[in-house]
């Protein structure tokens, strides 16, 4: 009698039961990998066919993340920042912000993208073109590379010295409508347009013209040193809709 | 000696979570909000306007998240873990009736188990957005071992995958709080033999059936 009402719970008369936990279980863990593995190839998809990204797919997904190498931001009075040029040029300078204001201008709106995958579209950027600092310090023969450092003591990068000469590649101390603000690199920061934020050093502090291609920081841990947006690692600028 | 279902009662308990399984729940609860409550100046960096703590935050951040796991893990070992495994059967297998009340949500009939498919539900997305928040996350901290399209990728799981997780656990918390005997269970371990009969029917039918084998 009470081994009869004990089988009635379990079998045969119980119902049949389907592992739907694992089935879901593994369906979102399976979800989740696609995501990983497919997202950018269906973002960058989706770039090209409507001209702007998927960021805006997610509330705030299209907002600047705050990056900083050494946990601090180094603070840098307009008064005290000074750009120090040197290496191989005819005339090493330290310019002040003043000084970069008074050359020539140059203002474009375009998107920051990062290279770990959040994009902030519409950006106005302000500031001085490299190629012009450049021009005004004078680079000598045997020159190859350009190699960037910051008031956090922590970053550095680099470009070609062909890169440094594209025109949207510039030495900003104005963004989104203001002066740079400190957690965005400010009082003055490189923008790299053609190529993902890391290059974008901010805190700018020193740039030195040198005679060999030095990786900086995110390329020592392991961020292609032509970081282009389009994905290509050349050195030379693979598709000039980038600029 | 009758075997027949006794009349439920308001007076009679029953243990719905021993004392493992509600360390577990309230550790990964606290868990989930240290993560939760992190992870939006994280997110809204720039529009919070926080600085300097970001670092810290980051860091409190991270060490949560690779904590999250070590609960449940616990509760589900060794002698003590013995509620908990069962549970976790319950909660992975489903019967039609089952399928059949989450499809049309709730609108056929059901004698619910232990657990109703949509309490089932909920434990089966918290525990897989727990290895996916885990994974990508270690994609984004240790990012160097990965190629940048994988990165941007695991970014853009690990966000969409937050968000979908504070609508759960808000959804957790409003079912919770409308609630009260359910919520009581959490705090307690107990449920009145009344609430089972009208909550948990076949659970308290096979509690029923395994006191009256054992008398």
């Amino acid at each position: 009698m009470m081994s009869a009402h004990r089988d009635a719970s379990i079998s045969p008369k119980a119902p049949k039961r389907v592992p739907i936990g694992r089935r879901v279980f593994i369906g979102l863990a399976a979800l989740g990998a696609a995501g990983v593995v497919f997202w950018a190839s269906v973002a960058n998809f989706f770039s090209g066919v409507l001209g702007s990204g998927l960021g805006g797919l997610l509330p705030g997904g299209d907002r600047f993340r705050i990056y900083s190498i050494t946990g601090n931001y180094p603070t840098v009075s307009r008064a005290n920042y000074r750009l120090k040029v040197s290496g191989l040029v005819h005339d090493p300078r330290t310019f002040t912000i003043e000084d970069l204001e008074a050359m020539p201008s140059t203002s474009f709106t375009k998107a920051f993208q990062c290279v770990t995958g959040w994009r902030v579209p519409d950006v106005r950027w302000e500031g001085v073109q490299l190629s012009h600092i450049l021009k005004t310090v004078g680079v000598k023969e045997g020159a190859v590379a350009l190699t960037f450092e910051s008031y956090d003591r922590a970053d550095t990068e680099c470009l070609t010295l062909d890169q440094a000469h594209l025109p949207d590649v510039i030495v900003a101390y104005r963004m989104l409508g203001a002066p740079v603000t400190t957690e965005h690199g400010g009082p003055v920061r490189l923008y790299v347009a053609p190529m993902f934020g890391y290059k974008s050093l901010k805190w700018l502090s020193a740039i030195k013209v040198v005679d060999g291609v030095q990786p900086g920081y995110w390329e020592e841990n392991g961020y292609p040193v032509n970081g282009w947006l389009d994905g290509t690692t050349g050195p030379t600028n693979p598709d000039p809709q980038l600029t | 000696m009758s075997l027949a279902p006794t009349m439920p009662s308001e007076a009679l308990r029953m243990l719905r979570f021993d004392r493992v399984q509600r360390s577990a729940h309230w550790s990964n609860a606290l868990l989930f909000g240290v993560l939760m409550a992190t992870a939006i100046p994280l997110y809204f960096g720039s529009f919070f306007g926080v600085v300097l703590a970001r670092h810290v935050v980051a860091e409190i951040h991270l060490w949560t998240g690779l904590a999250l796991p070590i609960p449940i893990i616990i509760s589900l070992l060794g002698s003590w873990g013995v509620q908990m495994r069962r549970d976790v059967r319950r909660i992975n297998l489903w019967t039609r009736e089952e399928m059949r009340w989450m499809k049309t949500l709730g609108e056929t009939p059901l004698v619910a188990d232990k657990f109703n498919p949509g309490q089932k539900l909920n434990s089966i997305f918290t525990a897989a957005s727990i290895v996916i928040m885990l994974a990508t996350g270690s994609m984004l901290q240790w990012f160097r071992f990965f190629p940048v399209p994988w990165r941007q990728g695991a970014t853009f799981v690990h966000d969409a995958f937050a968000f979908a997780i504070f609508l759960v656990v808000i959804g957790h918390i409003v079912m919770a709080l409308t609630h009260r005997d359910s919520l009581r269970s959490i705090f307690t371990g107990w449920v009145s033999e009344g609430w089972a009969a009208r909550h948990a029917g076949a659970w308290l039918k096979e509690e029923q059936a395994k006191a009256g084998r054992t008398e």
